[in-house]
């Protein structure tokens, strides 16, 4: 049996079951990681540093340690191995710089970890944390981009500032340009961003057997080999275990409280829980990146992109985190769903004495959008285009080249994307009143699922068919809570007929599944996805013989469904508790594992050429915004969005991704900005960082093409990521519309509206 | 510190605890009585994971002491549970619309929701908006949420 046959009919993948784990959600008896308490369980303290640069004179624990209820305070001098290296594009381009576990000597970001504590409440873990004594002789440091380039500046690591320029580049830009008809250009810049998932990193942590165990809020798992690393021990003796997240959209991607927790553990040998207050998390977790964003954009008269130059800058903050690969996702989409024929991409993550930047839900190729739909916008304002025509003109379709010299080899449905969402809009609004304008905006992308291609990347799974008929699925995935480990259910239950309420999904645990490499990237469909789908398509290969035999037909025409084996035109059948029997007595394993491999191929930085991603989500959200010419506050009237996302195994949770992704994209584009004044984090406070709540925007109109041409299982393509991609550069256009002058800055707030409105009214003049 | 003995009814059951002036409802609800539908998100009073009614008003649990809840009627999401975990309507309408999704908020806004529903009626999606204010989603886009809600008071 072959994926093809499958696809005659579906009973379970295209239904919106509710299963799994969103039952124990509504009923508020899933436990996450906070929610965990073990006997003589210590709480532990991070020590955080108060200034963004600076020499660490001094560092007495006396006080703390005295403290009655006091366990541990540990400093640098008790972590056995304090430098964490991280290549995180697998060294083929940037700097190596490590980072420390604790601070020794030297502090580089504001929030930045000196020592930790343990003790037997939470309260006097605050009160001894407060007690360490640290002196710090502050350093100059360096704040943005622009400063940390500049000749002479103060160096965040001696190696440099510089941690990673990427170069691609295809045809003569230069001449092209030159040539072009009309040249639009624009700087863009985006802001820090905040994750602000509900549920802060949390863990607890303890020993049995030897083996040191972690059962934390994380998206990563396989991180256990750095945790062994840096506690010098064998990866045998540590076991991850990923509790099912609160929410984690990259935040929890690195490790948070793991180190941490870790050393407490193995210091005390008694059991330990970390969460991290919310101001806490404020400060010290990593951010989004900000971009400043350069482009130049050629083209014929008739609308037609002949060359695209484009900077971007990237802050990194204090460490290098995932910012290589951050800036190659934004480096190889920055030129977006269009066909440029030359075109010069330079990508560059810089180090500042800032919070460290890191994995966001987008992950680069988000911050890109607003780069090249802002110039879509200006090209067909320049040539008197209409924005879709001009776009039209220029989509990529399958079997372009893209400037890293891949093929496209699947289907472009992003036209069709753009017609849905627009006509999910109706008829354009009218002012409200006098000194209101109102425009509708639009904005396409191109945002890549699975990891960087050069990883060769891979997942397993493993599934059994139980004595009685019900099915286990073991796998390393950790669920973010948007149906991670429910999906996998759906496509086990649509190839061997158990019901839903029959299969029970383990994820999230390095020692006892198989691993399954981390939910990010939007890779965890495309990934494990497929290893359950050829995990369940190789038993049920295993054990139909079997069943034919029973059945008097042949292995080739039986139906796996409603939990039994049917012979053609479902006149006899045996239940699956049946055919496990007859497997075991015949000897036939009920049980397999299987691993699924990703295409695989390689990128030379030298040139900017080669294999970047295995594919994209192309899609395009619409947006018609009310702005108030008086205070400058934009209003969203309506908002819809489409992607293609091949085949939607659970539909309802692609609804809910798209609409999650697009109010978090309102956000970045309104309301969030975590601004850093000098090194310094200003909102300290939950309060004063501005989440959109539920009577900020509207509802988000969804639309799903499903073109079947994805490369994840039955045709999908990942939709964790993609939403989020569109929005500001949606709302840019509409607010473009509305007034006539593009936004070229996040967030896109009123002070910055009025001022846009200013320039309108001087140019007038 | 200062203990004082309190009796918190929870879920219609009674508790006799020892508490510290200074500790809150979420603490004492979430870590003394491991109740974790009652939840840290922010210690502030913003996003509302930690919300519970008390004598049927939803209140912030991190920023109303033990104390205070002492000799209240305090009910949890999971108190809305039937005989034998059966799920409460609105429960029903949460799953059935998706509008969980990490599920971290799902008790506040349940709570909040059900106090809106009692008190309205029937409450306009903008009323159910207005209500949910101090109950953030960070995941679904609010727009199951709603669809949830006013599917129960449909009902």
């Amino acid at each position: 049996m072959t994926t093809s046959d499958l696809q005659r009919s579906y009973r379970v993948v295209g239904t919106s079951p509710a299963h799994h784990d969103f039952v124990d959600k509504v009923k508020g008896s899933l436990h996450y990681a906070a929610d965990w308490q073990l006997p003589g369980m210590l709480h532990g303290r991070v020590v955080r540093s108060p200034v963004p640069s600076a020499r660490i004179t001094g560092l007495d624990v006396t006080a703390a340690r005295a403290l009655p209820g006091v366990i541990a305070v540990l400093t640098a001098a008790d972590v056995p191995s304090n430098q964490v290296v991280e290549l995180a594009s697998g060294g083929l381009a940037e700097l190596q710089v490590s980072m420390p576990v604790l601070a020794a000597d030297r502090v580089r970001y504001m929030g930045e970890p000196v020592a930790v504590v343990a003790a037997v409440t939470p309260q006097i873990a605050h009160e001894a944390a407060e007690l360490v004594a640290v002196d710090y002789e502050e350093l100059p440091g360096v704040f943005d981009v622009t400063a940390a380039r500049a000749d002479g500046a103060p160096l965040v690591h001696e190696v440099g500032n510089t941690l990673v320029s990427w170069q691609i580049h295809c045809g003569d830009v230069a001449g092209a340009l030159a040539a072009a008809d009309v040249v639009v250009e624009g700087e863009y810049r985006t802001q820090h961003v905040e994750h602000a998932y509900l549920e802060p990193e949390a863990g607890v942590g303890w020993l049995e057997n030897g083996v040191l165990t972690l059962r934390v809020s994380t998206q990563v798992i396989e991180h256990a080999a750095m945790i062994a690393h840096i506690l010098g021990l064998p990866q045998s003796k540590v076991r991850v275990i990923a509790a099912y997240m609160g929410g984690g959209f990259g935040g929890k991607e690195d490790m948070t409280v793991e180190p941490h927790l870790a050393l407490l553990v193995w210091h005390t040998r008694r059991p330990v829980r970390m969460i991290w207050d919310r101001q806490e998390s404020l400060l010290g977790s990593t951010k989004r990146h900000p971009f400043v964003m350069r482009y130049r954009t050629g083209a014929d008269r008739d609308g037609t992109i002949t060359a695209q130059q484009v900077e971007i800058i990237g802050d990194a903050g204090a460490y290098p985190n995932l910012s290589p690969r951050v800036l190659f996702a934004a480096a190889a989409c920055a030129c977006g769903p269009y066909r440029v024929p030359n075109a010069s991409i330079t990508s560059t993550a810089v180090f500042t004495n800032n919070v460290p930047s890191s994995a966001f839900r987008g992950f680069g190729a988000m911050q890109v959008v607003l780069g090249y739909e802002s110039q879509l916008d200006l090209l067909a304002e320049r040539l008197g285009l209409s924005r879709t025509e001009l776009r039209e003109r220029n989509f990529l379709a399958k079997g372009d080249l893209l400037p890293t010299g891949e093929r496209l080899d699947t289907c472009v449905e992003v036209a069709q994307t753009m017609r849905r969402a627009l006509g999910m809009l109706g008829e354009p609004p009218r002012p409200s009143g006098p000194g209101k304008l109102t425009g509708r905006g639009l904005g396409c992308n191109r945002h890549p699922y699975g990891r960087t291609i050069w990883f060769r990347d891979r997942a397993s799974a493993w599934l059994s068919l139980q004595a009685d008929g019900t099915l286990l699925i073991r796998s390393g995935v950790t669920d973010l809570g948007a149906g991670q480990a429910a999906s996998l259910g759906q496509i086990a239950a649509e190839v061997l007929g158990a019901p839903l309420d029959d299969i029970s999904i383990y994820i999230g645990d390095s020692a006892l599944n198989p691993p399954a490499g981390g939910t990010f990237a939007t890779r965890q469909l495309y990934m494990s996805g497929n290893a359950v789908l050829h995990a369940a398509l190789e038993l049920r290969g295993r054990m139909a013989p079997v069943a034919a035999d029973l059945l008097g037909a042949s292995a080739d025409d039986l139906e796996f469904a409603d939990g039994r084996v049917w012979a053609p035109a479902r006149e006899v059948s045996i239940t699956l508790a049946e055919l496990a029997a007859a497997c075991d007595k015949r000897a036939v394993g009920t049980a397999h594992l299987s691993t699924w491999r990703a295409e695989s191929g390689s990128f030379d930085p030298r040139t900017g050429q080669g294999d970047t991603f295995p594919d994209y989500t192309y899609g395009t959200h619409a947006a018609d915004v009310e702005v108030d010419t008086e205070t400058g506050q934009v209003t969203v009237l309506r908002y819809a969005a489409c992607h293609d996302v091949g085949r939607a195994i659970n539909p309802m949770r692609v609804q809910g991704q798209i609409q999650g992704g697009a109010m978090q994209g309102l956000g970045y584009a309104l309301t969030e900005d975590m601004a850093i004044e000098e090194g310094y984090v200003q909102a300290a406070l939950f309060a004063n960082y501005l989440i959109p709540n539920a009577q900020d925007f509207p509802d988000v109109l969804v639309d799903i093409v499903e073109s079947g041409e994805g490369k994840g299982p039955l045709g999908a393509r990942g939709i964790g990521e993609p939403p989020i991609g569109n929005v500001a550069a949606t709302i840019a256009s509409a607010i473009h519309d509305a007034i006539g002058v593009r936004p070229d800055r996040l967030p896109m707030t009123p002070e910055r509206v009025l001022a846009l409105l200013d320039t309108r009214g001087s140019e007038q003049q | 510190m200062n203990q004082c003995q309190i009796t918190l009814i929870v879920n219609d059951r009674d508790y006799e605890l020892w508490v510290a002036a200074s500790d809150t409802l979420l603490d004492v609800l979430h870590d003394e009585l491991g109740m974790a539908d009652v939840r840290y998100g922010c210690g502030e009073g913003v996003c509302g994971t930690c919300t519970v009614l008390l004598d049927g008003e939803p209140v912030n649990g991190c920023l109303t002491l033990a104390v205070q809840a002492a000799g209240h009627q305090v009910t949890t999401m999971r108190g809305l549970l039937g005989p034998g975990e059966a799920l409460h309507p609105l429960q029903e309408c949460f799953l059935r619309r998706g509008a969980s999704q990490c599920g971290f908020c799902t008790p506040g806004m349940v709570l909040t929701a059900l106090d809106l529903v009692r008190r309205t009626g029937r409450p306009t999606r903008e009323e159910i908006r207005y209500a949910l204010v101090g109950n953030l989603c960070r995941c679904t886009g609010y727009t199951k949420i709603l669809d949830a809600i006013e599917e129960y008071a449909d009902l």
